[in-house]
């Protein structure tokens, strides 16, 4: 198994590697350049400005030249600067929006995976009948609601109309005079909408998934067997027909710890959350190449770890797969 | 508190002409609103901040963040006259060379260290040193050098008389020597402490923190020259979605933003949000346009140019795209500025005119879709703007929808910002554009104009070529003789009316709203926040207290 292991993290290397040039590649063939500030004309002496940058950027370089030079810089564990006007260090930009997207994202998969998964057991065991139906409905709701759009009905409601939640950003802007536990609470309080409008649409997935899997696991001849054996339904559901249907949703999770760290940037936006995903896109429209680069870096990264450990969860769960050892 | 937008020629909103506001309720005289102490203010913004020394950026986020801890040597007053600040009064000699500016004494940095003339000096050195990436070097081009007379005097001498001199030293933001010293030395003015963490000016509000992405916290300053501000904190939020500031606004979470002209026609006028806060409406120093490029020999003919101009009708795209929040426009001065020739008259909706000028030129018969033709070619061409600006998109098909009538062709393309700036304004690949200029302090459009400015980097982008303008632009930014400045001005707007290089179409009105807990609001032609130091909040309305 530790062989399995370290094997897949040594090869992860090269992958790495090819990831980001090919991500370079194609980050550099979209047309425009930095040192603009999006909708807003810059003025010949603005680009001048720029224009020192360039050659501190070496942005004047042969593209395959750029890159070996990133790549360097990489080997030492250093991201770079960002073209923006403040020039900090890539790293630096991460580590602040970093910690708040990951805790929105677990948070939210862990409720949607709580959730999900008796939902999907529910709707199997019970198919067809009004449970199954109206839940069917609702998460397909929520599958086709936009989310600005059920984010902006909510604000409304639960923000403007009843007054009950706050309407956006982390905190109140005069929380520093909170006391602790009302800091704590205020900060959770602003968390409540943007969690709501990223679990409802999640459901979907999940609990289909979940209850196709339950459906199949659930007609199998080891079931009836357990059946006969006189064990409690709640059992044979509970632990034999469960452990065996579980193993889809957690491919599905190991594919998705990926989007942990971007694919919230319509919740971060509406909801002014300072996250990663808002980064990544400000970073797009103003071509700040270092931060997208970082970003790929670490997404990467999270890729190829996700994709290990979901091989290795399997391999736990199910008994039948033993990774690295030798068939006889 | 410095209330100069930056100088380069993005969307600013100071503005002339009329103003009015919308709700009553804010005379100081009456009893229990007093002027008091306290309370904060709450703002926000769409965009981030991208650092915290103005000579660095050209962002308005991080000019308006910049406003509040920094000033100028002058700045402007409500009806944008140029006042004292830094500087209490300032004399030009006769050849208009040499200006010498008056210190006001007794001011301190944020840091309790005084500010003197050295630090006037030491900003222009930062501003021109090569090293230093700004975008307002130009500004300061001219110059030959800058003395510190004694601590409370300053000489700039120009190289050649510059009419924008007054002016570039109240947009310049004074930094302080004894900090950034050597920074500026080693050429890495963006890496100090000043540019991210700790800057220090000596503006009526201090730096307490930011949290980039989410908020930039300020505290008055109670050393602050011109008087303490009322008003004990500023929060200026970032908020990236405009439909969330406005819901925060009627939450009360935002106590001022501008409003977008569909929720101040439409959502803003029931009893709650009436009844706490005020609307406010003057106008703004954009105007929007179709720009041509002429190069292309169908645009190069001034018939063409002048029966596009006659066959859209203007007046109701204004009434259609802002709700009539805004006014026509004749040429590029703002209206009601002293630039602004009053008697040139804009260009009537005329659709018959139109066709009979287009028949001029050579575009008599139309084909079977009723498109003019010239030479077995019909007359068709592309309509681009950026994407995301909602307000262009709909010009655009408007123009497209008034030119079919006369029989003109137009395919309308929606382009991301950065590719239609690098792939088709800049390379000169475009046919025609809807997009907006903002004006400045200063009516000088040099950049905009004069012939020599059509570089692929330069923001004449629609290769205009025109002796007479090239002449009176010159004259207009050389001199600084007022009267002279004046009639030069005039006869630009003048000519550029006549000639129709591009279709001025109108100026937006900005709309901003405000708790009405705020008082000394005075809008005019600067906007609103001109004077912010002096707004407060009465003792019993307020809502923030500030430990």
């Amino acid at each position: 198994m530790l062989a399995y292991a370290l094997r897949r993290l040594v090869l992860a290397i090269p992958l790495i590697l090819g990831i980001t040039l090919i991500s370079f590649m194609v980050i550099h063939l979209a047309p425009g350049e930095p040192g603009q500030t999006p909708g807003e004309m810059v003025t010949a002496e603005a680009k001048r400005a720029y224009e020192q940058l360039k050659v501190e950027y070496h942005l004047d370089r042969p593209l395959p030249e750029q890159y070996w030079i990133w790549l360097k810089r990489l080997a030492r564990l250093d991201l770079g600067r960002s073209f923006a006007p403040h020039g900090r260090p890539v790293l630096s930009m991460i580590g602040e929006r970093l910690p708040i997207t990951l805790l929105l994202n677990i948070v939210e998969i862990l409720i949607i995976v709580a959730l999900a998964v008796p939902i999907g057991v529910l709707s199997a065991t019970r198919q067809y009948s009004a449970f199954d139906k109206f839940t069917t409905i609702f998460v397909f709701v929520g599958f086709a609601t936009p989310e600005f759009w059920l984010a902006l009905l909510l604000m409304i409601l639960f923000g403007i109309q009843l007054g009950w939640l706050p309407i956006s950003g982390l905190r109140s802007p005069t929380a520093e005079y909170f006391t602790f536990w009302r800091q704590q609470l205020d900060f959770l309080s602003h968390l409540v909408m943007p969690i709501m409008v990223a679990t409802f649409g999640g459901l979907a997935g999940y609990s289909r998934y979940m209850r196709q899997s339950m459906l199949e696991v659930v007609r199998q001849d080891y079931i009836q067997s357990a059946r006969a054996k006189g064990l409690a339904e709640r059992v044979v559901i509970g632990k034999h027909a469960l452990r065996n249907a579980l193993l889809p949703i957690i491919t599905i999770l190991a594919l998705s710890l990926p989007t942990l760290i971007g694919s919230s940037v319509i919740v971060e936006s509406i909801f002014a959350i300072p996250g990663m995903g808002q980064l990544m896109v400000q970073a797009a429209y103003e071509r700040d190449y270092p931060v997208l680069m970082g970003n790929l870096v670490f997404v990467a990264t999270l890729t190829l770890i996700a994709n290990l450990m979901a091989d290795i969860a399997y391999s736990l769960v199910d008994p039948r797969i033993r990774v690295g050892r030798r068939r006889r | 508190m410095r209330t100069l937008i930056a100088m380069s020629l993005v969307l600013s909103l100071a503005a002339t002409g009329g103003c009015n506001r919308e709700a009553a309720g804010s005379d100081p005289s009456t009893g229990p609103n007093t002027p008091a102490v306290g309370d904060t203010l709450i703002e926000a913004s769409i965009a981030n901040v991208s650092g915290l020394i103005p000579t660095l950026t050209s962002d308005s986020a991080s000019h308006e963040v910049g406003a509040y801890i920094y000033n100028g040597l002058v700045t402007l007053g409500r009806d944008l006259e140029i006042v004292p600040e830094l500087a209490d009064s300032w004399s030009f000699s006769k050849d208009c060379l040499t200006l010498d500016f008056k210190l006001h004494p007794g001011v301190r940095w944020h840091d309790g260290k005084p500010f003197t003339a050295d630090d006037v000096v030491f900003t222009w050195e930062a501003t021109t040193n090569p090293k230093t990436p700004s975008p307002y070097r130009s500004d300061f081009a001219d110059i030959d050098k800058v003395q510190a007379l004694d601590p409370l005097t300053v000489r700039v001498i120009y190289r050649k008389p510059y009419a924008k001199a007054l002016l570039s030293w109240g947009s310049a933001s004074i930094l302080p020597r004894h900090l950034l010293d050597s920074y500026n030395r080693d050429g890495k003015l963006r890496e100090s402490p000043q540019n991210w963490t700790a800057p220090v000016g000596t503006g009526p509000y201090r730096f307490k923190e930011m949290k980039s992405g989410e908020k930039v916290v300020l505290v008055s300053n109670p050393d602050y020259f011109q008087g303490q501000p009322y008003i004990s904190r500023v929060v200026y939020r970032i908020i990236p979605s405009q439909a969330t500031i406005f819901l925060e606004l009627k939450a009360k979470g935002v106590d001022l933003t501008r409003l977008t002209a569909l929720q101040y026609r439409r959502q803003t006028d029931y009893p709650a949000f009436l009844k706490s806060y005020n609307k406010f409406r003057y106008a703004g120093s954009g105007y929007t346009y179709v720009g041509f490029n002429l190069k292309d020999p169908r645009f190069a003919d001034r018939r063409v140019r002048r029966a596009i101009a006659h066959a859209i009708n203007r007046q109701d795209l204004l009434d259609g795209v802002v709700l009539g929040l805004g006014r026509l426009a004749t040429g590029p001065f703002r209206p009601g500025s002293w630039a602004e020739n009053p008697n040139v008259k804009g260009i009537s909706y005329d659709p018959r005119k139109a066709a009979a000028l287009l028949a001029d030129a050579g575009w008599k018969s139309k084909n079977a879709q009723g498109l003019l033709v010239k030479d077995g070619q019909p007359f068709t061409f592309e309509l681009m703007t950026n994407q995301g600006n909602d307000e262009r998109k709909k010009i655009a098909e408007i123009v497209q929808a008034s030119l079919r009538e006369v029989g003109i062709g137009v395919d309308i393309r929606i382009i991301e910002w950065a590719s239609l700036l690098k792939e088709h304004v800049k390379k000169r690949s475009f046919d025609a554009l809807v997009l907006g200029w903002g004006t400045g302090a200063d009516p000088d459009q040099f950049v905009v104009w004069h012939s020599s400015q059509s570089g692929p980097d330069d923001l004449n982008h629609i290769s205009y070529k025109n002796p007479e303008v090239d002449q009176l632009l010159e004259t207009g930014r050389s001199s600084c003789v007022q009267a002279d400045r004046v009639k030069a001005y005039h006869k630009l707007h003048e000519v550029l009316a006549e000639d129709q290089p591009l279709v001025f179409l109108y100026w937006q009105d900005v709309l901003p709203a405000a708790s009405n807990r705020i008082f000394g609001i005075d809008p005019g032609p600067a906007g609103i926040k001109w004077n912010e130091p002096k707004w407060f909040v009465p003792k019993h309305l307020q809502r923030y207290t500030s430990g």
